[in-house]
């Protein structure tokens, strides 16, 4: 019976599962699903309140109540600031394929490239954010300034909880505290960085891309 | 607990404890779900007092026409605190404190699977709450009704921080409700002992498995809302300003708060079924009627539940066809119910009944919550609701729904588990008394709101003229009301006798047929000497009759295949007869090769950190800066803690 007692909890300190995920990983993934809802409600909140504004600035090019506005956005700027967040998702998934194999040297260039593409990513938010307040669109202005800058700001939020999260495992492992081992914290960082870009690939279709 | 015989295993030793606190902080750093358990008990039992102290002041403003004893604004602010600390501070944690204490016992692990999240989640419930009740002392608690409509919150109606406390209270109770949910759902889904398949749980870790789900999806949707009044009250933003020129829409908060506000009520309700689901066959001496059926009615329960939040709207003119589409899916919610309530009703028939309290309070919550149920059914009809909306008849048919089934079935729960928890038995006399009293003075409560809705009483008035027709059945109602606060003081009472002299409580006092009782109680701190092996539905049951049960038909088989983690571990043969267990069996935990997590005080300063950072905005930011800080170290202190569990 002894044996059979150490063996039991033995098997559960390895981390073994009912499932045989390990719990950290499942947990990542509920968060993940739960914070879909999330997003969905400030995209939601989006798409009811889309073209309601009675006056601008509006996000293309519109006429409303006899006043001309020019459209706010550019698509090729913000493209090109989507090209670079997807761009990161590559970066992260070396950054896991190098601690994968025990190559730290590579984890740590790879961490710290996808950190500086997602502050770029945020840093030319805070760039386009600028710009439109000047074009006159603020968080008070219209239904559009509200919607707008509430969602996407609250996405730049989470990437940068992302970039801190990333720039804390470079830490660690400078440290010489990320063991290959530990390779399940880079995965679960990086699952939280793949879906802050999907998100992002939904809010630039529906906000940027999708016509009046 | 039987043991059982695994073969084939090698043997490591786990490291022993490093750390001990001992005393007071050794509740307040304990990262144990038991201990966790009866914290979040008695914090939601204290919350309940308060909100039933507003209740009581509620009933007496009510009591007779014309009265003035009450401030009109006090009036407001008592009648939308009690709500929200009846939903968010009583019934929730409630529930929640029987999902620690109760749940890993069922399923045989050691903790949940993640013990220092749950001490997360404990400590920002009791700061969140203390901090949503933090208004009464500036005089300005929330003013707005339990589900506070927009534009009534908009600063340029509401100025003061009244709001404000409703608003960032709720929003930091969020995060502990998530956090705790995320645990129960990877616990369950993780932890499970070898054997204990889905379709074998106990049927209240089902709910509790199902209820999370909801928590996880319903939340971040009333987060969603509540960051939107936040920025509008602070921030100069239009979600919900209806002003010309802005044409922003004040039914955005009815759609986004009542699409978190049905499912919180199954939030509310499922933990309840499930406590009725466990005590009923115990005390029935028979096994749950149609398992399947009542975990699969949850389940589309809590699925449809996220469909019919416009029933809450239909006086707000959505058009003929959403108001049908709502109306069906509002009739379609209750099938499954009333499914589980035939599957009670079956349950009972034909079983050797002992009506011990636990029992009373599971059969008034079966009663109880059909009225409930039915009145509940008769405003999913839409002319018919058009006659009740804000009425007394409201008020009375959640009172059905969330006291005579949500605070009965936990009342039950908390006599059911009790000898559990402290190893010792309530008294049956006063528990008796207390339930009839309990059920009285509930039935004189509310049922008379009934009558005063239908003759038009609105609710959240104040006061009421003289000759309305409504004098009788409000002093009626006042009577009850009273009655179960004494009620409430007997259960105290019974409680402090228990614990002073109250009888010794076996491992298994009803004879149950969970594995919480295979245990001795209270539990020892590593709950399973062995992990258990499980051979079918009512696990522990099985183990005591191993011989009858393939008569009943509940088990698969004798011999089983052992699996952990995918990997074979071994065959078990036949569960040994459980009455060779004795005391002396359970040594201390290290001898036992049971490893143990340390406590910890990061849970602690994180949540005190998350609350300072929320009251900030009303207090001041250097506040918000303090909580910043602590959030920070606490984070980061706890990711780098030394990992002992």
């Amino acid at each position: 019976m002894e044996h059979a007692v150490a063996s039991a909890h033995a098997a559960e300190h390895e981390h073994e599962t009912s499932t045989g995920l390990d719990n950290r990983k499942l947990v990542m993934w509920a968060f993940l699903a739960s914070d879909c809802l999330f997003f969905g409600s400030f995209i939601s909140t989006y798409m009811i309140y889309r073209g309601r504004s009675p006056t601008g600035p509006c996000p293309h090019e519109c006429v409303l109540n006899g006043v001309h506005y020019e459209g706010i956005f550019s698509i090729p700027y913000t493209s090109v600031s989507a090209f670079v967040l997807l761009m990161s998702s590559l970066t992260m998934v070396l950054a896991l394929a190098a601690i994968q194999r025990g190559d730290h040297r590579g984890l740590r260039v790879w961490l710290l490239a996808t950190a500086l593409l997602g502050s770029v990513f945020v840093g030319g938010q805070y760039f386009e954010f600028t710009t439109f307040y000047h074009h006159g669109l603020s968080l008070s202005v219209n239904l559009f300034g509200t919607t707008f800058f509430v969602l996407t700001g609250f996405h730049g939020a989470h990437v940068t909880v992302g970039i801190i999260m990333l720039l804390s495992l470079l830490l660690t492992s400078l440290l010489g505290r990320l063991p290959a081992s530990d390779s399940l914290t880079v995965e679960l960082t990086g699952l939280y960085w793949h879906f802050v870009d999907v998100v992002w690939i939904v809010i630039f279709t529906v906000v940027y891309l999708l016509p009046a | 607990m039987a043991t059982t015989v695994v073969h084939g295993v090698p043997t490591t030793a786990a490291p022993p404890q490093t750390r001990v606190y001992r005393g007071i902080w050794s509740w307040v750093t304990t990262v144990d779900h038991k201990r966790i358990g009866v914290l979040y008990g008695v914090t939601a039992f204290a919350f309940f007092l308060i909100g039933g102290v507003e209740a009581l002041l509620i009933r007496t403003q009510l009591a007779v026409p014309g009265n003035r004893l009450i401030h009109p604004e006090t009036y407001n602010q008592l009648f939308t605190m009690h709500g929200t600390t009846m939903i968010f501070l009583v019934v929730m944690p409630l529930s929640v404190a029987f999902f620690n204490i109760v749940v890993p016992l069922q399923i045989g692990a050691r903790d949940v699977a993640f013990p220092r999240l749950n001490a997360l989640s404990y400590w920002i419930f009791v700061t969140g709450g203390i901090f949503l009740n933090a208004g009464w002392l500036l005089g300005a608690s929330p003013n707005a009704g339990w589900f506070s409509y927009a534009n009534l919150t908009e600063r340029a109606y509401n100025p003061g921080p009244n709001q404000d406390f409703w608003t960032l209270g709720l929003l930091v109770l969020g995060t502990a409700s998530m956090a705790g949910a995320f645990n129960f759902i990877v616990t369950i889904v993780n932890m499970r002992a070898p054997g204990m398949s889905l379709m074998r749980m106990p049927v209240f870790t089902w709910m509790t498995f199902v209820t999370s789900f909801l928590i996880i999806f319903a939340f971040p949707i009333i987060t969603v809302a509540l960051i939107q009044l936040l920025f509008d009250r602070h921030f100069g933003t239009n979600f919900f300003n209806a002003a010309a020129g802005i044409d922003g829409d004040t039914l955005l908060w009815q759609h986004l708060f009542w699409l978190f506000g049905h499912p919180e009520v199954y939030i509310l309700i499922l933990p309840a079924m499930g406590i009725v689901s466990e005590i009923l066959p115990v005390f029935a001496r028979k096994p749950l009627f149609g398992y399947a059926v009542v975990v699969y009615s949850g389940i589309a329960i809590a699925f449809v539940s996220f469909g019919v939040w416009a029933h809450h709207m239909f006086t707000t003119g959505l058009g003929p066809v959403a108001n049908a589409v709502f109306l069906t899916t509002t009739m379609a919610v209750a099938v499954p119910t009333g499914v589980k309530i035939f599957n009670w009703i079956a349950t009972l028939w034909g079983g050797s009944l002992r009506f011990s309290v636990p029992m009373m309070y599971a059969i008034a919550f079966v009663s109880m919550f059909t009225i409930g149920g039915l009145s509940g059914v008769s405003h999913a009809v839409v002319p018919s609701d058009f006659q009740q909306q804000d009425s007394y008849y409201i008020v009375a048919h959640f009172h059905y729904v969330l006291f005579g089934g949500a605070i009965m079935g936990l009342f039950g729960g908390i006599y059911y588990w009790w000898p559990k928890v402290t190893g010792r038995l309530l008294d049956e006399k006063i528990g008796a008394l207390q339930f009839w009293v309990m059920l009285i003075g509930f039935n004189l409560a509310f049922g008379p709101m009934h009558f005063l809705g239908m003759n038009g009483m609105p609710r959240r008035i104040f006061t009421y003229p003289e000759g309305m027709g409504w004098d009788l059945w409000n002093m009626v109602a006042t009577i009850g009301a009273y009655l179960m606060g004494f009620g409430v003081l007997l259960l105290i009472h019974n409680a402090a006798v228990s614990l002073r002299r109250g009888q010794p409580a076996s491992g298994d006092p009803w004879d149950g047929r969970t594995l919480e009782w295979a245990i001795p109680s209270p539990p020892p701190v590593y709950n399973f000497a062995t992990i258990p092996v499980v051979h079918g539905r009512d696990a522990w049951w099985l183990m005591k009759h191993p011989h009858r049960s393939e008569r009943e038909g509940t088990t698969d088989t004798d011999r089983v295949d052992v699996q952990l983690g995918g990997r074979h571990l071994g065959v078990v043969e036949t569960p040994d007869d459980p009455s060779r267990e004795s005391p002396a069996a359970y040594e201390d935990a290290h001898h036992l090769g049971i490893h143990l997590p340390d406590g910890s005080w990061f849970p602690v300063i994180t949540a005190f950190g998350l609350t300072f950072f929320a009251a900030g905005l009303i207090f001041g930011w250097w506040l918000t800066g303090l909580g910043a800080l602590m959030m920070i170290f606490g984070i980061y202190a706890w990711c780098y803690e030394p990992i002992n569990g």
